[in-house]
Order: structure tokens, then sequence, then C-alpha cells
């Protein structure tokens, strides 16, 4: 048995784009809540990059009792070298028990890097936290084998603990405008011969569409069933009437109809969206791997036989042809009557 | 232009079933592969030697039987690969895999670019590239699907969550690398002959300078505490009706029944 009792409190990254938080650090203030609740320590958010006082306010809003900011030229955009320097810097100084990330790109960038300078044990990707209140263990359950297997790991002999978990699988809290904490500014100085990588440019997806298919609440995908990559265009009618992202099949990407940022399985993303409409898409285990955990499930196909029909909660056997233009146009009239 | 790249041989996870009665994994006949993100590295790498020249050397940690994926790599391009095993890594972790990966590579020599899969169908970590470039501290830049070089500057095309970025990294450094436009080319049936009769040399703990207490299962911060199979999801409800106009309309009716909608 261990005694870590210099390591206290549990950290939550909030990453940041343009000033902007990212949706799931905002989210991971709940489980973050509990964690910390459970050991009777504090909860911490930790901003790196642009408007960190108002992001800082946000997350105290959130659940946080505290904050602490870093800002600077060095981390206006996000590098792994400036970033990890930082986030170490602040670990090796206040020694937090837990660390929380977000799945995103750029956390599972981040992540590996600082649990290797740290020497200690990181779970990446996870959908469920516990709490082990006399040992501090956190136990962190992902998924594996493309989701065909979960897995609980645990960081007994090292702090602290570090884990990624995936956007959209906790909900945010409710915004508590009357909650305050303190925000601590660290200044942390960087050379910039110490960041060996270089953002050039910032290219948004080719097109203008949502793909932002991780944090997306609905998600309308289409497969080889659309049969023309023009007949994108009812997808995104169909994504546009619930607000939502488009998403495909490889085979549809692999066919050059879409970009492979909206490809949604083994190879492309994995979402978690409430709702997620495959459209035209069999449902190869390839493409169930990245969209099996969505809270509902919609089908449209015109083959009964299709996999995908044996994930769905709702599988509509037809010509998508026929049937997403009523669905459109249904939808868009209770939209009109609400 | 000296090349690495870092390949795993794993498990086709889209092979395996699940034993109803058990609950359990069916890993018994199940194929083993070259890691996907792992073949896309491999033939972004090669594509750069074919360019710039140089050599790409393909490394494994893994059991004996991974010397099959080495020879498949042999055959696509790979001028020579190493397996590092032995049984004292067992059980390693991300962290220790990491390490023992890193002295493997120091013992090999200088290399200007290391390739990764993004991460590997198995574990679907992505750890083990980042913790590899932080051990040898070097630069590192991730989900990569383009690179191009110039004298000692790498330009490579990132894609992540929404958007691409376009990153300039100095050499030596660490690429992983996602699903890339073009697909991993085939072998032909010299190049098999080929990859078949190189000899493929083994790296095992004798011959590195490891921490033994940072290796192996015990030496893995990360343990598994328990592993299960996810709860499958219950019969949905099956829509076909004489039209897809009344299809439609039924499942909007359903929809709004179960207050999805």
């Amino acid at each position: 048995m261990h005694t870590f009792e210099s390591y206290k409190h549990i950290w939550i990254f909030i990453e940041c784009q343009a000033g902007t938080p990212k949706k799931v650090g905002l989210e991971l203030l709940s489980p973050g809540r509990e964690l910390a609740n459970k050991c009777g320590e504090k909860l911490i958010a930790v901003i790196i990059g642009e408007n960190t006082q108002q992001i800082a306010k946000d997350a105290i809003s959130y659940g946080a009792d505290e904050a602490i900011a870093v800002t600077g030229k060095a981390y206006h955009s996000y590098s792994t070298d400036a970033y990890s320097h930082a986030l170490t810097t602040l670990v090796e100084k206040y020694k937090p028990s837990v660390l929380l990330l977000g799945a995103t790109g750029n956390g599972r960038d981040l992540a590996p890097r600082i649990a290797c300078r740290l020497k200690t044990g990181l779970t990446a990707d996870c959908t469920a936290l516990a709490m082990d209140e006399e040992s501090g263990n956190v136990a962190w359950t992902r998924p594996a084998f493309g989701g065909n297997l979960m897995a609980t790991i645990s960081c007994p002999d090292c702090r602290p603990q570090i884990g990624t978990v995936r956007p959209g699988v906790f909900r945010c809290a409710e915004y508590d405008r009357s909650r305050t904490g303190t925000v601590i500014e660290e200044d942390i100085p960087i050379e910039p011969y110490f960041i060996r990588t270089k953002v050039l440019e910032i290219i948004q997806s080719m097109s203008k569409e949502e793909v932002n298919l991780e944090e997306a609440k609905i998600i309308v995908s289409g497969g080889r069933g659309l049969g023309d990559p023009k007949n994108f265009v009812i997808i995104q009618q169909l994504a546009d009437v619930f607000g939502g992202a488009v998403g495909s099949s490889r085979a549809a990407v692999d066919a050059g109809w879409i970009s492979h940022a909206h490809q949604v399985g083994q190879t492309g993303k994995t979402v978690q969206p409430q709702l997620y409409i495959a459209c035209g898409i069999s449902g190869a285990i390839q493409h169930v791997a990245g969209m099996s955990s969505a809270d509902t499930i919609i089908a449209i196909n015109k083959d009964p036989e299709a996999p995908i029909f044996k994930v769905a909660d709702y599988g509509v056997v037809g010509d998508l042809f026929e049937i997403i233009p009523v669905f459109v146009e249904e939808i868009r009239r209770l939209r009109e009557t609400l | 232009m000296n090349i690495l790249v870092c390949v795993k041989q794993v498990p086709d996870t889209t092979e395996i079933k699940i034993d109803p009665h058990s609950n359990t994994l069916i890993r018994t006949g199940v194929p083993s592969i070259l890691n996907p993100f792992d073949a896309y590295a491999l033939e972004m790498a090669v594509r750069l030697k074919e360019k710039n020249g140089g050599t790409v050397t393909a490394i494994s940690m893994g059991p004996e039987q991974a010397k099959n994926v080495l020879k498949e790599c042999l055959s696509v391009g790979a001028d020579q690969a190493f397996l590092v095993s032995d049984r004292i890594f067992g059980g390693s972790d991300t962290l220790a895999t990491s390490y023992i990966l890193s002295a493997a590579i120091c013992k090999l020599g200088e290399f200007d670019v290391i390739f990764c899969g993004k991460q590997a169908i198995d574990g679907d970590t992505a750890q083990v590239g980042p913790e590899l470039a932080e051990h040898l501290d070097i630069a590192q830049v991730t989900y990569v699907v383009e690179v191009e070089a110039t004298d000692r500057i790498l330009t490579v095309l990132r894609e992540i969550d929404e958007r691409y970025e376009k990153i300039e990294t100095q050499i030596p450094t660490l690429l992983t690398v996602n699903k890339t436009a073009f697909e991993p080319r085939y072998p032909t049936v010299k190049s098999k002959l080929t990859a078949n009769r190189t000899t493929i040399n083994t790296i095992t703990s004798a011959d590195l300078d490891l921490d033994l207490t940072r290796i192996g299962l015990k030496g893995s911060p990360t343990k598994v505490k328990k592993t299960f199979v996810p709860v499958q999801r219950k019969k949905g409800l099956r829509i076909m009706e004489n039209s897809g106009r009344q299809s439609a309309i039924r499942l909007v009716e359903v929809l709004l029944d179960a207050k999805i909608i």
C-alpha cells in the first residue's frame, strides 16, 4: 500500500481553441466533481491559452472549486512541446492525484507525452470512471478491440493518475453563476527554440458542413447506398433539420464521395451522439465499432438482411430516396407547429 | 533519410466473435494481421524514401510469430526489419513498451523520421507513439495524413477533430499516421520470396541496457483489473410499411412516442 499524501485534488484540463473551451473539458467537470466529492478533495480546472479568465469563471460555474490559468504568446495555439512543458510544470508544482483530459486529437497527443515525462500510468479514451475511496485509485473503464471488449484499468503505484475521456459520454452540469472560486495565474515562460513544431495553416474541412462528429449530438451518416456523391445532399438536408453533423461509412470515403474527416468507424472516428441515423449503410463491424454507443440508432436500408439492423433501435426497411425526403418534410412540419 | 517504422501484429478485431454462453471473446482462430494504421505508416515511409532516398527499417515488439508482419513489411518496401522480443517484456503497458522500444531504437542508431500508426486496433490507446517520442526526446506530430520533406524540415498535414493543420516539424521527428488518401501497396510474388529469405534479427533484453523495474507486467504503472463484454443492444423495432412515405411517417410517430424527437 502506497501513501500518496502529497498528491491531492482532481484536475480537469480544459482544452481551448482560439479562446473557446472544447465542450468535453466542461463535460469532464461533472465526473470530476463526483470523484472530488468522493475523496473529499478539490476539483480544479486547468486552462492554458487565451481568454483564460472567462473560461476559468465558466469552469467554476460548471462545478470546479478553483482554476489554474496559464497564458502567454507561446500558448496561443496548441503545440505538443509548449503544452506538455506547461502542464508537467504545473503537475510537478501542485501534485494532483488525478488528471483528466478530453480524448480529443490534442488531448490524446498531449496526455501520453506528459504521462511519460512524469513516469506514470495513462488510460486512453475512457467511457466510465469510479473511485475507490480508501486507496484513492480511479477505476478507468474503456473500450478495446474496436468496442468488442471493455477493460477496467487502475494505476495503483503512481501519481498522478491520468486518463483521457471520450467526448459526449458525460453531460455538463447546470451552469451555476453564483459559484465562486480562486483563479491562480501561473506564468510559465518557454524559449521559442524549445517548440519544435509550428502550425503553418489551419484548414477547416473542405466543406462548410459541420464535421465535429465527436461533439455532435445528432449524426446523420450516408453510405454506399447513396449511389452517387451528389446524393449526400439529402443526408445534409436530414442533418440540417436536426441541427446535426454529417457522417459517412468507409465505403463512401473510399469511393471519394466525401472526405475522411466524416468517416465513422474503425479507421475513422468513434462517436457517441444522442441520435445516430445510418442511411444506406450496410453496417460492417468496422462501422458499428465507431457508432454502437450512440444512445439511439436509426437505420434506413433497403436490404432487410443488412447487419446495421442488428444494432438499430429503429430499423426502417425501404428505399432511402423515398423515405428521407418524407422524413425531412415531417420533421420540418413538426418543428414549425411546435 | 534514415526512416524507422514501428509496427504491431494484432488480432483482426473484425473477426472476433463473442461466446454467447461465457460472454467472453473467442480468440482462437482469429487471424493475426499487420495493424492497419501501421500499414498506412509504412506506405507513407516507403513513399518518403522513394522521393528522398534513404532506408526504411521496420521494428516490432512481440512474440516470435510477429516476424510474420515484419516479413510483410519487407515485402512492401522495408529494407530491413528487427524483432524486439523477450519473455520478460510480456505484460508491458504502453509506458513500459515505449521504454523498451526506445532502448532498442537507440541501439539501432539514429533515425530522421520515426513512423507509427495512429493506434493499434486491439488496444486502441494511441499512446506508444507519443510516449516513444518523449523517451527519445524528439518532436512529434500525431494523426498525420500527408508528409513532404525539404532538407531537415518536414511539412505534414494533420487531421484532427473537425479540421486539418499544416505543420512544420524539425528532424528528428516522430509521426503517427492516420488513414491516408492512398492505400498500401501489395507485395509481388518476387518481393514476397525475397522477404521470406531475409533474416530478421531479434533484439532481446541481453542486448539492451534496461532498468528492469520499468518493464513487463511488474514495471507497468497501469494494471488491467478486469475485462468484460459490453452489454449488447436489445432488439430494435422493424419498420416496413407499404411505401417509403408510409414508413417515414410511421418512423416519425414511433420517435415521437419514444420522445426521441
